[in-house]
């Protein structure tokens, strides 16, 4: 025969809800049979009748009472449970020390880490793509750890992130140092000034070591994917991770790595390296280097690799990495804005050694005379891109005197230049000296000063750079000249090396190498934070880093239905 | 308008609404449609054959409420002869807890729109116990019914007319901040109602004591508030229905036999699939075997970022969600997931005054797997007997999947 003890408490009050808490807690302890606690209003008590808990004692409770009625198989039992009341109402659950809300989504990551600006994916390759997209959406720069990943989403991939100003290192990256903080497997490496692009993971790991070893460090080392330097790829990510060292004022050597790429590619890589205003080292694995190229150094292995770049740290090549970094970038890269030279001489050799310097800065220039043939303007009067025209050239002086002493057709040729929308630079040699125009500049000066205001009144950010070649002796009054020249707005330099350098490095800022829009350097300053998708380990492994991270707890979309999956793709490009 | 646009849209005008508790009146002279062989009820379309217990008790109920009938026999057969009706409140701009049916007799609190315009229309709350909407229909019921049409509403209707109407908006941001989610808790907002109310009561009723009985009813019932937020809630929601090209929910209701969502940009079409079962806590004697299947149009306050989404603003009821106040905030960390926006004006102390999850978007749901969760009282299967517990509850993912197919293919996605 079972027993029911009650016990009334006046004036407690207890939200109803603890009070089914604490009724579940009674009837879970062992030999309860039923279990009632309400408050003492007369409905309750008709509640209480039905299941046979209502006592003399309950009956007389009023509606501020809280009724306890307890059922079990004997006394004691019911005594034990009545004892436990206080116990179990006070019962708390731990207060809120911190959020532990693992988000779902990217979405949902970047609201909760707004400074992530990197998102690491590691999930099965079927679903990485679908990942890395959403990443892109929300404007980070993706690590993209999952192999399977399909060459057609790659490449989409990388000319999405490419159009924004991004880095997708991977598919198959396995990785990469940015900032001090290791994405993947990565060696604990120290800081320093060599930054190392890489298409091979553990070349990258061997490479960075060894800089280590060597004393040196790194600023960062940027992953691309195995398949980047294919020729389907077209190395896109290694492009925007030359570009974006080249940039970096902590960057003082590049070291590029990767498994022998096809060799269009190559040549376009190296083209970009040499114009990197740094120096660089290569180490195509097993690749047969062409004949030296200036501002190219390449390695015969990994640690050779990483050798040179030591060495050259520590000594900069001569005629490298002068100067300071390119001022802050300027409004750079779309089309119709200014960020091409012209360069209008009249000294051949100063022309010959202008194109030789810009190599180590700009990608490509046409001439009329140019180093190599491929880059010969098609029309000698009609410039392309970044030119640079020897007036003195036949071509130019049949019938006509050479531009050191007739200066219409240069005349003539700057206030076309100046007209031209895209043109941010204008390089001029004006040669003093005996034999030379009497007063050159009192001529170019008006047209000089005239084009500038012209550009100013546009909107135009134009630059009119002037060599002067000559002596104070010289019988055209060399500061005169100069004086005349920095009156009319033009900024004069006599030292052909200097001019050109000052140049190059004004467009270098104006003209991503990669012929992509620029990955901003801040991502490389700022301290990194990381969105995990995928593989938990390398959320400790970003902590143990002491980075911010957040890990997403990331399950197929759509379940794994591929119609539904397919649906909200499409819609996304809605 | 692409999709970002017209869900951008939709949310701001369910933000931007600004429903205001105007008056009281009788269902068959205010409720667009309404019609004495007529009878509303929660949820999607339903016949008596699919219905459950507590809505056919419920049915039952409202029929001798209008003296057309005197059994649950004599209502099947009123009901399944097609001389009396069954439509879904949500076609009549209506809504109703749980079983939610409304008769032309019974008086109904009116909700406008201030910002859009829009009318509103529920049911009054009956209290707790033996009651209608969870399908009991004893005699003392219809007693209580009746009281309610012809002397409660009577003074209640003077009573917010001499008010000048009140803002159920500004109310609901109020008792969100004193512990209620606005569905399963709605202590704080109705003594807040009744603040708002006693005064005008005391002015315009002759009688103190009919005065006394009927604040009386209104204080001791702490959901006597649900039916007028659930009406604000559904004139929020309608004002966000109908965006062209938008995914977002305008509805979430349960007949007790389907869960049923309607999508802003898809019209008027009911998406269906069976309800779950509700998670929770039991009254003595009760337990999961004896619930019924989810049922109440209350899951209007989750529609529109409130009730299970602001869960984190009412610790007084984390023990629904496992028992912590981590998990209560953990939980409205994840209906963030599946939501288009933050609320503006719904605002929740625990998360910095963050504003709760607004505008759940098909396409989340289904991208996450996350559906909404949702706070909701648990009725008994059978008709007659009434509540017998609280708990959660999950709408059926198969719902969502439905909208965002039919979505494709009406917008040839």
């Amino acid at each position: 025969m079972p027993i029911t003890k009650t016990e009334i408490r006046r004036g407690a009050y207890y939200d109803s809800i603890i009070l089914m808490q604490l009724q579940a807690g009674l009837a879970d302890l062992d030999g309860i049979e039923n279990v009632g606690v309400m408050m003492g209003t007369e409905a309750n008590k008709a509640l209480l009748t039905q299941t046979n808990l209502l006592t003399d004692e309950a009956k007389s409770a009023l509606p501020d009472d809280l009724i306890i009625a307890v059922q079990g198989q004997d006394e004691a039992t019911v005594s034990t449970a009545l004892s436990q009341i206080d116990k179990l109402l006070a019962k708390r659950h731990s207060v809120i020390e911190e959020m532990d809300y693992l988000p779902q989504s990217i979405e949902a990551a970047t609201k909760m880490l707004p400074s992530a600006n990197w998102v690491l994916i590691s999930v099965p390759g079927r679903y990485a793509a679908g990942v890395a997209r959403e990443a892109l959406r929300f404007d980070k720069h993706v690590f993209l750890y999952s192999d399977n990943v399909s060459a057609e989403d790659e490449l989409s991939l990388k000319h999405e992130a490419a159009e924004k100003g991004l880095l997708v290192m991977g598919a198959d990256c396995g990785t990469a140092i940015v900032n001090g903080v290791g994405l993947g497997f990565a060696n604990q490496i120290r800081r320093g000034p060599i930054g190392v692009v890489g298409a091979s993971g553990t070349g990258l790991q061997q490479v960075t070591a060894r800089i280590h070893q060597l004393g040196s460090g790194i600023t960062h080392a940027l992953g691309t994917g195995g398949r980047d330097l294919s020729e389907q790829m077209g190395a896109i990510t290694a492009r925007q991770s030359l570009d974006l060292l080249s940039r970096d004022p902590n960057t003082q050597v590049i070291v590029l790595i990767s498994k022998p790429p096809a060799k269009g590619v190559a040549d376009s890589l190296l083209r970009l390296a040499r114009s990197s205003g740094k120096p660089v080292v290569v180490n195509f694995i097993g690749y047969q280097p062409p004949a030296e190229i200036h501002g190219i150094q390449f390695a015969r292995t990994l640690d050779h690799a990483a050798e040179l770049a030591v060495m050259l740290a520590k000594q900069p090549m001569p005629g490298l990495s002068r100067g300071k970094p390119v001022e802050s970038a300027p409004s750079t890269g779309k089309d119709g804005q200014a960020r091409y030279l012209r360069g209008l001489f009249s000294g051949g050799t100063l022309a010959y050694e202008a194109l030789l310097i810009l190599q180590e800065y700009l990608p490509l220039v046409y001439s009329n005379a140019p180093l190599d043939r491929a880059y010969k303007l098609s029309d000698s009067l009609v410039s392309q891109q970044h030119t640079i025209v020897d007036l003195g050239e036949d071509e130019f002086t049949v019938g006509r005197l050479h531009p050191m002493m007739d200066n219409s057709l240069r005349i003539q040729r700057l206030q076309q230049e100046a007209n031209d929308p895209e043109v941010a630079v204008i390089l001029l040699d004006v040669v003093l000296g005996h034999g030379a125009h009497a007063d050159p500049v009192s001529e170019l000066a008006p047209v000089i000063g005239a084009a500038l205001a012209q550009a100013d009144e546009a909107g135009r950010n134009l630059k009119i750079v002037a060599l002067v070649c000559g002596t104070n002796e010289d019988p055209q009054d060399m500061s005169a000249q100069i004086e005349m020249l920095q009156q009319a707005g033009a900024y004069v330099e006599t030292n052909n090396e200097t001019a050109v350098r000052y140049v190059g490095q004004k467009l270098q800022g104006l003209n991503p190498t990669s012929g992509l829009a620029p990955v901003s350097l801040e991502m490389l300053d700022q301290p990194l934070a990381a969105i995990n998708v995928g593989l938990e380990s390398f959320t400790a492994s970003l902590q143990t880093q002491e980075a911010q991270v957040i890990h997403v707890n990331w399950r197929p979309p759509a379940g794994g239905n591929q119609k539904l999956m397919d649906i909200l793709a499409r819609m996304k490009k809605k | 308008m692409n999709i970002e646009q017209a869900n951008q849209q939709a949310v701001e005008r369910m933000m931007e609404a600004r429903p205001v508790l105007v008056g009281i009146g009788t269902a068959r002279d205010v409720i667009p449609g309404m019609r004495d062989n007529l009878l509303l009820h929660a949820g999607a379309p339903i016949t008596w054959e699919r219905a459950s217990g507590p809505m056919r008790g419920a049915i039952t109920g409202a029929l001798i409420l209008e003296g057309k009938a005197s059994s649950e026999a004599e209502a099947q057969q009123l009901v399944e002869s097609g001389e009396i009706e069954l439509e879904p409140c949500h076609h009549h701009n209506a809504v109703g807890p749980m079983a939610g049916v409304t008769s032309a007799s019974m008086a109904v609190y009116i909700v406008e729109d201030k910002t859009y315009g829009g009318l509103a229309y529920s049911n009054l709350n009956e209290g707790y116990g033996k009651v209608l909407r969870y399908g009991a229909y004893s005699e003392e019921v219809i007693n209580r019914l009746t009281w309610m049409t012809e002397t409660m509403a009577p003074v209640l209707k003077a009573a917010i007319e001499a008010s000048g109407g009140i803002d159920i908006k500004a109310l609901l941001a109020e008792a969100l901040h004193m512990g209620d989610e606005g569905h399963n808790r709605n202590k704080a907002g109705s003594i807040l109602y009744l603040k708002a109310l006693a005064p005008h009561v005391a002015r315009t009723c002759s009688d103190s004591s009919v005065a006394g009985d009927v604040l009386q009813a209104i204080g001791d019932n702490a959901l006597s508030v649900l039916n007028p937020v659930m009406a604000a809630c559904k004139a929020m929601a309608d004002a966000a229905h109908g965006i062209e090209g938008s995914t977002i929910v305008s509805t979430m209701a349960r007949n007790g036999t389907d869960f049923g969502i309607r999508v802003s940009g898809l019209g008027d079409q009911w998406f269906t699939a069976p309800v779950g079962t509700p998670q929770g806590l039991y009254f003595p004697n009760f337990t999961a075997d004896d619930a019924s299947g989810d049922i109440g149009d209350s899951t209007i306050t989750e529609t529109i970022g409130i009730g299970g989404f602001a869960m984190a603003t009412a610790p007084a009821i984390v023990t629904f969600v496992s028992g912590t106040p981590k998990d209560a905030l953990n939980t409205t960390m994840e209906m963030y997931e599946i939501n288009y926006t933050e609320h503006k004006y719904f605002t929740m102390p625990q998360l910095d005054f963050r504003g709760t999850p607004t505008g759940i978007d098909i396409r989340k749901v289904v991208e996450t797997g996350i559906t909404p969760r949702v706070n909701t009282g648990i009725a008994h299967k059978e008709a007659g007997v009434g509540q017998i517990g609280a708990g959660l509850v999950r709408p059926p993912m198969a719902c969502f999947e439905q909208a965002l197919i039919a979505y494709a293919e009406k917008y040839g996605i």
